[in-house]
């Protein structure tokens, strides 16, 4: 089913990430996809994630429409100017990508290439808007578009940061710019989420809550102490004392979507290199 | 002000190469606030440079070198400034440039890196807090323009990248989107104005102007 009529049924929508590969050799993501097929709703794939240089987002997205998976490609506003991003957002379309996912992206001196120019021409919500734009068949510069694109739009929401307040406010504004849909950061404690997802409930589009793969008590440490991301040490303790952290990892990441699952709109797992073993997390979803 | 910071000595020498005879030039505007190009570190540079056998055949520091009117009058035909090979200069870009074009026919050797457009905090501490951007949204930001002072130039609000109150790419400075709310949210009409989408900025501002 087309993403964009997934986001309008009832069901609890399931999206996983891919990274492309830092080269050409892109079998075994794809292998690792075909695992999944028709088990989730999206394969959400990552656009030169944490600034590191990488296979094209839309390279991936389309290998993966051919082998029947419905992709979502991500598209950050860090590397290109509004030139390149509304011929890229053309490009897509008439690869038949219709689903982006619009993020600013992480800063070029947090990835492997620190020099590089920052661009960020246009910010998430402008592009929102520019896609939109494009649909009615005119580019930035006001100019007619020999045939229109059609898009379904998502943007990123962090439900931890604060202020709360400033946070919503940004989801109001990506919403009125064209966001039908929202992913967010990882998210370890469904506690610390239940006033996010008391006060975006009533918003016009679905919020797939962040679920990440903690493959060991290490990542778990880092994500805490350089991300200020809040995990539990609970979970901490568990991933260090098991005998093997992987199966425990896909332990807690199913004890959080069972959790989850009755409050909110879907999830986004993020495996980070082990998107082998989602279809494990799925199966012991309650 | 124009905030520079001087080039290490041995990258001047490499330019000044097969170079006996210099003349120094200072600014006594912006440079000599930033202590990069006032008296005292022209006169630095000039002992500097005799000690690496250069012949220092005199110095100056011009009022604003940035200003070619003053370059004409004070330098073009500085005697001194005529006996030697090259001009090594202590002042920004502008200045540098400035006397580039008064004086087409002579060896310049920039000598300090231009930095930003910076705001005093105290002596020797500046910010850049306006990127020049020619569209001014301030009015719109409680007076922080995030243009500048956020590292995505992120211009609708926040990446939600902040950890604790500070930017995700440099943890020793405030998230300005944050600075930027809580200042907002003293006054409700200002709240209405942050949740207007501002549109794309216009870029192309001029790089040359007359008002008259």
């Amino acid at each position: 089913m087309k993403f964009a009529e997934t986001l309008k049924t009832k069901k609890f929508i399931i999206t996983a990430e891919l990274f492309p590969p830092k080269g050409i050799n892109v079998q075994s993501l794809l292998d690792k996809a075909k695992l999944l097929r028709g088990k989730i709703d999206g394969f959400n794939v990552t656009d030169n994630q944490r600034a590191v240089m990488r296979l094209g987002s839309l390279a991936i997205c389309r290998l993966l429409l051919d082998q029947g998976c419905e992709p979502i490609m991500q598209m950050t506003c860090r590397d290109r100017n509004r030139i390149a991003l509304q011929s890229d957002l053309l490009s897509a379309n008439t690869l038949g990508v219709e689903n982006i996912l619009i993020l600013s992206g992480d800063h070029p001196s947090q990835g492997d290439h620190k020099e590089a120019k920052p661009v960020y021409d246009l910010d998430p919500v402008q592009l929102l808007k520019t896609a939109r734009a494009l649909e009615t068949g005119v580019d930035l510069a006001g100019k007619k578009l020999d045939g229109s694109p059609q898009f379904c739009l998502g943007a990123v929401v962090n439900p931890m940061a604060d202020p709360l307040d400033l946070q919503l406010a940004m989801v109001e504004k990506k919403i009125e710019a064209g966001a039908q849909f929202f992913q967010t950061q990882p998210i370890f404690d469904f506690k610390l989420l239940e006033t996010f997802v008391a006060r975006t409930r009533d918003l016009p589009a679905k919020i797939l809550i962040g679920v990440f793969l903690l493959k060991s008590a290490q990542v778990a440490i880092f994500m805490k102490e350089k991300l200020g991301i809040n995990i539990s040490p609970h979970y901490i303790d568990r991933l260090s004392r098991a005998a093997s952290p992987v199966d425990e990892g896909i332990n807690i990441a199913a004890e959080l979507i069972s959790q989850l699952k009755p409050h909110v709109d879907g999830v986004h797992i993020m495996a980070l290199g082990l998107e082998e073993h989602i279809s494990e997390i799925l199966d012991k979803v309650k | 002000m124009i905030i520079t910071k001087q080039k290490d000595i041995q990258k001047i020498l490499g330019q000044l190469k097969g170079k006996d005879r210099v003349f120094v030039v200072g600014c006594a505007a912006c440079a000599t606030k930033c202590a990069t190009g006032g008296e005292e570190q022209v006169r630095i540079l000039a002992e500097e440079l005799a000690k690496n056998q250069k012949k220092v055949t005199g110095t100056i520091v011009l009022d604003t070198p940035c200003d070619m009117r003053i370059v004409k009058k004070e330098l073009l035909h500085n005697e001194k400034a005529g006996l030697a090979e090259s001009l090594v200069l202590l002042s920004c870009g502008a200045g540098v440039q400035s006397i580039a074009q008064v004086c087409p026919e002579r060896d310049l050797v920039p000598a300090l890196d231009t930095l930003f457009l910076g705001s005093i905090e105290r002596l020797g501490n500046f910010n850049q807090y306006c990127s020049l951007c020619g569209d001014c949204i301030i009015d719109e930001t409680a007076g922080l323009c995030p243009v500048t002072r956020c590292a995505k130039a992120l211009v609708n609000g926040p990446c939600g990248g902040a950890v604790n109150g500070k930017c995700e790419v440099n943890s020793g400075q405030d998230c300005v989107w944050i600075l930027i709310y809580e200042k907002l949210q003293k006054n409700p009409t200002n709240i209405k104005k942050y949740r207007k989408i501002k549109s794309n900025a216009s870029i192309s501002k001029p790089q040359r102007i007359k008002t008259r």
